[in-house]
């Protein structure tokens, strides 16, 4: 074969390749381009999770909930097979933003859902947001994330959303607790580093000293220690009512558990965050976990029920983290903009414009997901905020939760019926 | 020590020293600023030391695995965490039987003694796997291909084990018999860290009469010196090698079930990483290839993790002083290396060890 010829057959593949997605494109009168099925061409969803690390529980406990919704669907959406392309987003902000360049290269993704961490979110966020696409995070709870304001460290951009609750929210409403329910008047709070630990330690501590309370110490741990003995006996040196502590696992557990052998402690109350929300908390921090108080979402009805059901028949067992539900929610209002914004061309095709899912979800109003109604917010500091923090609530561990696997524990104050909202 | 006379004069060595100078000026300030305010007591004190000599204990376990195999192989086996991991995270399935029978708490020093056995075994299979099946084929290539060989064993072994026992976080049931405090005077010491203590330091005993007192010890050392002409004596080396690396991995396995004990919570598949940077930290700190360094090094980097940043940092006003808890450990090994290069105990290696 000459090699002119050979060169002729690499431009016609060339002209071929670059014509045909031209001409779907052709259709599209999305500002930020389209996404083109072919006829028999499935329904992409990406998914960046918490595949591998210390915490990937979290991202089991996602994917689950993702997976569910699409099974809800007998797995398709506009009679075309859903897809799922998972990233591993890690939980850290490089995590997020390779997670978020693998999937936003991929053309025939139509949205998001993760990450799991804040600190992914921070990462993968302006690559999304960049490339014309949504993101919904199922646990992402820092406040930074909904916030546009630059200067108070906001890092909103357009496109992302979340299912789970501010921060904000959860951190107003743990410092009332402290003050109102456990009538302290001095706090400790900690921090492992992590936008999610921190924002909501910051925001406890602030609303705190609002309150008229007095916040003793403000100390931070690192992720992967062991031993606790030293930053105890600071804190035992200022003797606080309550220490707010935000942190996951394992930590959170050492931290308790290692209480026990610190005097000067004895009278202190724990309230623990979202990321101690998870079943095998209470029996893995053992003894030392009854009477501490865990803030988390409040999941219940018959739906719910169903969910869990459900998940053990097709998974197994019950569901690792506290985050499901709200990835079964996030998945669900990603394939309902995405089946609203749909057009079917004659040849079979579909066209499915960027900015109009983007669009959709962000119109997204009383959408009654398994979180309780959600309505996406555009104004900061909630821009993108999908959840209202109603389905949020204290609980306390008891020795049923430790000893008989009872899990969730008992609602020691549901904040939506305390402060009617 | 200083080497700046006006002949050889040089800035690197300035810097060196100057830096040598801030350290210890920084040491001493934060700590007569944190003693003189008074504001932990002696009984604290107390227990911080204790809390740091158990957890220096387990770290002296693990680095006992790497400084054996840089001793006979001059390698840094850096899936040795992941050995330390394998018997950890297998045996709490173990004790959690023992615990459901009543068995554990019932016969708490059988039970303790069977589940060491059972994870210095799981741990002990692994090492020795890894060895024939990772290292040995490499033997004799570039000493850069076993050390990418081994990070990668050590990523395999992780998702092997969250293959096999899942993702989500295990607890070593409480022991009645460890639980409870020693009183003297205003000191508490729990009795779980004195048992930590006197456990590992018992281990560490019988491996030192292992290696100094037994033939196969004396053959440890024989190919530690010289491989070839160990050969020649009739050692067979390969055997050793792997020997070696079983004696590593049962004590990895054992200080697994020993910090189960003392730290319960935390269990899984990642809880090897951490343990297994900081026992390498405290094998060069006390000088690898040393048995007694590697002892020495852990119980000291165990204090000083536990007493150092309320002594040293929170005297200096430095927000966040227990965040920097790695900070002071890992200050500490770049000092000790700036003085003495070697390690503590270490002796200076030679062009061809080093």
């Amino acid at each position: 074969m000459s090699r002119r010829l050979v060169l002729t057959l690499i431009l016609c593949c060339l002209f071929v390749g670059l014509a045909l997605p031209a001409q779907a494109q052709e259709d599209c009168n999305d500002e930020f381009g389209c996404v083109v099925l072919g006829p028999d061409d499935p329904v992409s969803l990406g998914a960046m999770l918490v595949v591998s690390g210390a915490v990937s529980y979290l991202g089991e406990d996602s994917l689950g909930g993702i997976e569910l919704a699409i099974l809800n669907r007998d797995g398709e959406l506009l009679e075309r097979e859903i897809e799922l392309i998972v990233e591993d987003s890690l939980c850290t902000a490089e995590g997020g933003q390779t997670a978020a360049q693998r999937l936003s290269a991929n053309e025939t993704i139509v949205g998001v859902i993760g990450t799991n961490c804040s600190s992914a979110a921070q990462g993968a966020m302006p690559i999304i947001s960049s490339a014309g696409m949504v993101m919904i995070a199922p646990s992402n709870t820092s406040p930074s994330l909904t916030n546009e304001d630059i200067d108070a460290g906001g890092s909103h951009l357009p496109g992302y959303f979340r299912t789970s609750h501010n921060g904000l929210m959860e951190g107003m409403r743990n410092a009332e607790f402290a003050t109102r329910s456990l009538d302290a008047g001095t706090i400790a709070t900690i921090h492992d580093g992590d936008p999610y630990t921190e924002g909501l330690a910051r925001v406890v501590a602030d609303t705190f000293a609002d309150l008229g309370g007095s916040v003793v110490f403000e100390g931070a741990v690192n992720k992967g220690d062991t031993d606790m003995a030293s930053i105890l006996t600071e804190i035992a040196v200022h003797s606080p009512d309550v220490i707010y502590l935000p942190l996951f696992e394992p930590e959170a557990n050492f931290f308790i558990a290692q209480m026990s052998h610190i005097a000067g402690l004895e009278n202190t109350a724990v309230i623990g965050g979202g990321a101690s929300f998870v079943a095998g908390f209470p029996e893995n921090t053992g003894e030392s976990a009854i009477g501490v108080y865990i803030s988390g979402p409040l999941v219940s009805g018959g739906a719910y029920d169903e969910l869990l059901a459900t998940w053990d028949e097709e998974i197994g067992g019950t569901p690792p983290g506290g985050y499901h539900a709200h990835a079964y929610d996030a998945t669900n209002i990603l394939l309902n903009a995405v089946a609203a914004v749909a057009e079917e061309r004659d040849d079979g095709s579909l066209v499915i414009g960027r900015k109009a899912i983007r669009d959709a979800v962000e119109a997204t109003e009383d959408y009654p997901g398994l979180t309780g109604d959600l309505t996406c917010q555009e104004l900061s500091p909630f821009a993108g905020d999908c959840a209202t923090g109603a389905a949020l609530a204290m609980f306390v561990v008891t020795e049923a939760e430790v000893y008989e696997d009872n899990w969730p524990p008992p609602v020691a104050w549901n904040f939506a019926a305390e402060t009617g909202g | 020590m200083f080497k700046w006379r006006s002949d050889d004069f040089s800035w690197v060595d300035f810097i060196i020293d100057v830096l040598r100078v801030l350290i210890v000026l920084g040491v001493v300030i934060g700590a007569w600023n944190t003693l003189s305010s008074g504001r932990i007591s002696f009984a604290q004190w107390v227990n911080l030391f204790a809390a740091g000599l158990s957890q220096g204990s387990i770290y002296a376990l693990i680095a006992l695995g790497y400084t054996l195999v840089y001793g006979i192989l001059l390698m840094i086996n850096f899936a040795h965490g992941e050995v330390f991991m394998a018997g950890a995270f297998s045996t709490v399935f173990l004790a959690e039987a023992l615990n459901r029978t009543g068995f554990l708490n019932d016969q708490p020093l059988l039970a303790i003694l069977l589940m060491i056995a059972f994870a210095g075994l799981v741990s002990m299979s692994v090492a020795i796997l890894l060895e024939r099946l990772a290292y040995r084929p490499l033997r004799g290539s570039p000493r850069l291909v076993p050390l990418i060989t081994a990070i990668g064993a050590s990523f395999f072994l992780q998702y092997t084990f969250r293959g096999l026992y899942g993702s989500g976080f295990k607890a070593y049931p409480g022991v009645k018999a460890l639980q409870g405090v020693i009183k003297i005077g205003a000191i508490n010491i729990p009795v779980v860290q004195v048992f930590v203590f006197c456990a590992a330091l018992l281990l560490m005993l019988c491996l030192y009469w292992l290696v100094e007192r037994t033939r196969v010890g004396k053959a440890m050392r024989a190919v530690s010196e010289n491989k070839e002409v160990a050969r020649l004596m009739g050692i067979d080396i390969d055997w050793v090698i792997m020997f070696t690396f079983g004696v590593g991995g049962f004590l990895a396995g054992s200080a697994g079930v020993i910090n189960g004990l003392f730290r319960p919570q935390g269990v899984n598949f990642y809880m090897g990483f951490i343990p297994g940077i900081k026992a390498f930290t405290a094998a060069v700190l006390g000088g690898i290839g040393n048995i007694p360094g590697a002892m020495l090094g852990g119980l000291f980097l165990g204090v000083i993790e536990a007493i150092g940043p309320n002594l040293v940092l929170a005297g200096l006003g430095i927000p966040g002083a227990n965040q920097l808890k790695d900070v002071i450990a890992f200050t500490m090994l770049v000092l000790v290396l700036i003085f003495r290069p070697q390690g503590i105990l270490g002796e200076r290696l030679s062009e061809t060890k080093a």
